[in-house]
């Protein structure tokens, strides 16, 4: 599924980021590749962007970028 | 002792406590400059040990040294083309994984490298176990761990960096896998047949840059060579074809996701154990539950805002005062020394006013910078960014332009001085520079004078709903003319908005108080002299051409005239006294007379020199929103401060020089003129809030945009849209 779907509190892990050029650099440079496991965090306000947690660090992700991301979710 | 120093460079990701290292070690004795032509702030300093002087540069923090932003450019060719001798690279403990990527980007360079394993402590609080030494053994470099804030291990540190000075050092090689790796191989060789960059680059390291398609290498291996260039491109796209039709994917994202895999299998080889309590949950998780839930956030967000503003304001309020009085008293100073004349009025009206100008806005720029370092520092201007970006989005901004916008006077009554210096805390250009252009639209200080005025003069009723409208419609002329500048000018896609929101953090004072004093000293230092240049060519404006011998002798003899008609003891009585004197019914009479025709002649005066000769020539086309010749002076002197049209207004209604603070006489007359109306005042207002922001702003403008282009785009764009929007409000209002 998209990391977009995630809710709240869900962890999956990373499969495929589908991102190009300067957005999908930007995606790895900040850990999220195939194989790195994320959780979902708060979302703001507006609900976008949405906060994730990743090797204890924290990310902020539009909703549009969150959909280049391919994730593995373990107890649907 | 050697007088070249050596030049150790600090690389590393935000956050990684880069600036605190860098502060540590060379105090307050570092220079900030920017880059050649960008905005990108250089900060070096200097570091001795035992007679050994060396030049520390603390390098932009990036993520990765692609060529995406101006920070990784300058990064990356500081690194490339000047050849510091060490570069130590701050590594964040709690984060190798992310931080290790960074790293081994270096390696990959081939330069000499020494790694600091920062915030040592928060990794063990967080459980994660670091064995430094196998580290070091894995990568091939010294690695030692630290804790900035307090200098623990900085000693061990600088030690292992005076090591690796100069020590020529064999590139990492990652496998990217067999394609990749194949084509790297055939390029290389062409690379290192024909000698291609290699001066600066390790011919691998270029094949890579090549496939991850980094436009700057290309650009610069075009220039150097078209053909080499060609073949290298021509082996990229059969590779890149290949993967696409069997993988699926392309090159960049193989490179990323392999050295991703050679960092994880290193740290899995013993590197870095984790016995993390996955249940436990970490102090910034706490906060942020409170400062981003969806209710209590943004409230608490207004809130901070709001304090932040009002302490900025009032804090500085009696520091501003101070230099206020102490610019009043050189000026009076000035005139009782000096002579009357051109050389006191150049003095008082043009040196004195312009460094007192300069002057009078550091306080403000300083708890502004103040405040804002402790929100940066701390963590919190990222959650900001974070609940705000959707709505700013939408006009083409960024999250983070609330700051500029609410400084420079989104509550009534700030300054766009700092408001555009506030923007700096934007990292996407297009973004930035937005909102760099609109956040002058907002109502400063300067421009409450003029609506007090107006408002007094015809909607005294109703001043409260006015003051609101006047705010109202700021905004929204602010927002929709960045939508507006985003769709044209400043045309292209959205900055992405992949961001750390970093783990909260106490500021450390001794790092609040030196960004502070930076930024504060950088303001006077490279905008003090422009602007005092500025306000003696504005000065000029008002002064040259001045009245010639006959006009000046005419009013002299009105003045004999007046005089001849009183009792010789009443003319002594006026000339002697001083401010405080009761002066008789008679003499006082004659003193009003005598200022009537001070006011006769300043105007005239006025009207005689280069501004006012701008102003009636600009009457035919500013009927359109109902201006005089009067108005237009006032207009056109209001570009040395807002403040500034209500005094030329004064004088040009002969009311002698009108003090912006009481207005009362020049509301009364306003009110009674013929050529005045509520649809003129409306007219007023809208020109007032849009047309071009004051010089001081303009200087900014031009230099946190880079570029003297954006702060004349900024005078010309913005007195555009105000007189189209002033024009359709009169001839609306008249209607």
């Amino acid at each position: 599924m998209k990391l977009r779907q995630m809710k709240k509190n869900q962890s999956g892990k990373i499969v495929k980021v589908t991102a190009e050029k300067e957005v999908g650099r930007r995606i790895r440079d900040m850990g999220l590749v195939p194989g790195a496991t994320v959780t979902i965090g708060n979302r703001a306000p507006l609900r976008d962007p949405v906060a994730i947690k990743i090797s204890g660090c924290v990310i902020s992700l539009r909703n549009s970028e969150a959909d280049f991301i391919e994730v593995e979710v373990e107890n649907e | 002792m050697n007088d070249v120093s050596e030049v150790i460079a600090l690389a590393g990701n935000p956050n990684a406590g880069k600036t605190t290292l860098f502060n540590r070690l060379t105090g307050t004795n570092q220079h900030v400059a920017n880059y050649p032509g960008v905005t990108v702030e250089k900060k070096s300093g200097d570091y001795q040990i035992d007679d050994t002087k060396y030049e520390l540069v603390d390098l932009p923090g990036t993520y990765s040294l692609t060529a995406y932003s101006i920070e990784e450019v300058v990064a990356r060719d500081f690194i490339a083309k000047e050849k510091p001798h060490a570069i130590v690279n701050v590594v964040d403990a709690s984060n190798l994984e992310r931080n290790l990527s960074f790293t081994v980007q270096l390696l990959e360079m081939g330069v000499p490298v020494c790694i600091a394993l920062n915030m040592i402590d928060d990794a063990h609080r967080r459980g994660i176990k670091i064995d430094h030494k196998l580290l070091s053994e894995k990568l091939g470099v010294c690695v030692t761990p630290i804790i900035a804030k307090k200098g623990q291990g900085v000693d061990e540190l600088i030690g292992c960096a005076r090591e690796s000075l100069d020590k020529v050092r064999k590139p990492l090689e990652i496998s990217y896998g067999n394609d990749i790796e194949e084509a790297i191989y055939k390029m290389s060789s062409i690379i290192e047949e024909k000698k291609f960059l290699t001066d600066l680059y390790a011919s691998r390291w270029i094949a890579i840059k090549y496939l991850e398609q980094d436009e700057l290498i290309i650009e610069a291996g075009d220039n150097a060579n078209q053909n080499i260039s060609t073949a290298l491109k021509k082996v990229v796209d059969e590779v890149t074809a290949h993967i696409e039709g069997t993988l699926n994917t392309y090159p960049e994202a193989i490179i990323a996701d392999q050295r991703y895999g050679y960092i994880r299998a290193l740290l899995k080889q013993g590197v870095m154990t984790r016995d993390m309590d996955e249940t436990r949950v970490f102090l910034t998780e706490r906060i942020d539950a409170v400062l981003l839930n969806r209710f209590f956030g943004p409230i608490i967000m207004i809130a901070i805002i709001t304090a932040l503003y009002y302490a900025t304001f009032t804090f500085s309020e009696t520091p501003v005062g101070w230099l206020e009085s102490a610019v009043g008293w050189l000026s009076a100073a000035a005139e009782s020394v000096i002579p009357e004349g051109l050389l006191q009025s150049l003095l008082v009206s043009g040196v004195i006013d312009g460094v007192g100008g300069v002057l009078g806005f550091t306080p403000i720029i300083m708890f502004m910078f103040l405040g804002i370092a402790v929100l940066e520092d701390s963590g919190y201007l990222a959650r900001m960014s974070f609940m705000l970006d959707r709505l700013f989005r939408l006009f083409g901004l960024h999250g983070n332009s609330v700051m500029p916008f609410i400084v420079s006077g989104g509550i009534a009554g700030g300054c766009a001085v700092p408001g555009v210096m506030a923007a700096r805390t934007i990292k996407s250009p297009r973004e930035r520079l937005v909102t760099i252009l609109t956040a002058p639209f907002m109502n400063c200080g300067a421009k409450l004078p003029v609506f007090a005025l107006l408002v007094a003069a015809f909607f005294e009723e109703n001043e409260a709903t006015v003051m609101v409208i006047i705010t109202i419609v700021s905004w929204v002329g602010a927002l929709f003319a960045a939508k507006l500048l985003r769709l044209t000018v400043l045309k292209g896609d959205e900055s992405p908005f992949v961001m750390e929101l970093p783990p909260y953090r106490l500021p450390t004072i001794r790092g609040v108080l030196l960004h502070t004093w930076e930024k504060v000293w950088q303001y006077i230092k490279k905008a003090g002299t422009v602007i005092l240049a500025i306000s003696i060519l504005i000065w000029a404006m008002m002064t040259f051409p001045g009245l010639d011998e006959n006009r000046t002798q005419a009013f002299e003899s009105q003045r004999q005239v007046i005089a001849a008609a009183y009792d010789a003891s009443i003319t002594t009585e006026l000339e002697n006294a001083d401010e405080d004197t009761e002066l008789s019914k008679a003499a006082t009479e004659l003193q009003k007379k005598m200022y009537e025709i001070d006011g006769l002649e300043a105007e005239t005066a006025l009207r005689h020199s280069i501004a006012g000769r701008i102003g009636t020539a600009m009457e035919s086309v500013t009927s359109v929103t109902g201006f005089d010749w009067r108005t237009n002076i006032a207009l056109v002197s209001g570009f040395a401060a807002k403040e500034v049209i209500v005094s030329t207004l004064g004088t040009a209604y002969s009311l002698g020089e009108v003090d912006p603070e009481d207005t009362s006489s020049l509301s009364e007359k306003l009110a009674n003129s013929p050529s005045w109306s509520k649809a003129t005042a409306w007219a007023l207002i809208i020109f007032t809030i849009f047309y071009a922001p004051c010089f001081v702003t303009v200087v900014c403008i031009a230099r946190e945009a880079g570029s003297w282009k954006w702060g004349a785009f900024s005078v010309v764009f913005n007195t555009t849209i105000a007189f189209i929007l002033s024009a359709v409000v009169y001839q609306l209002t008249i209607l």
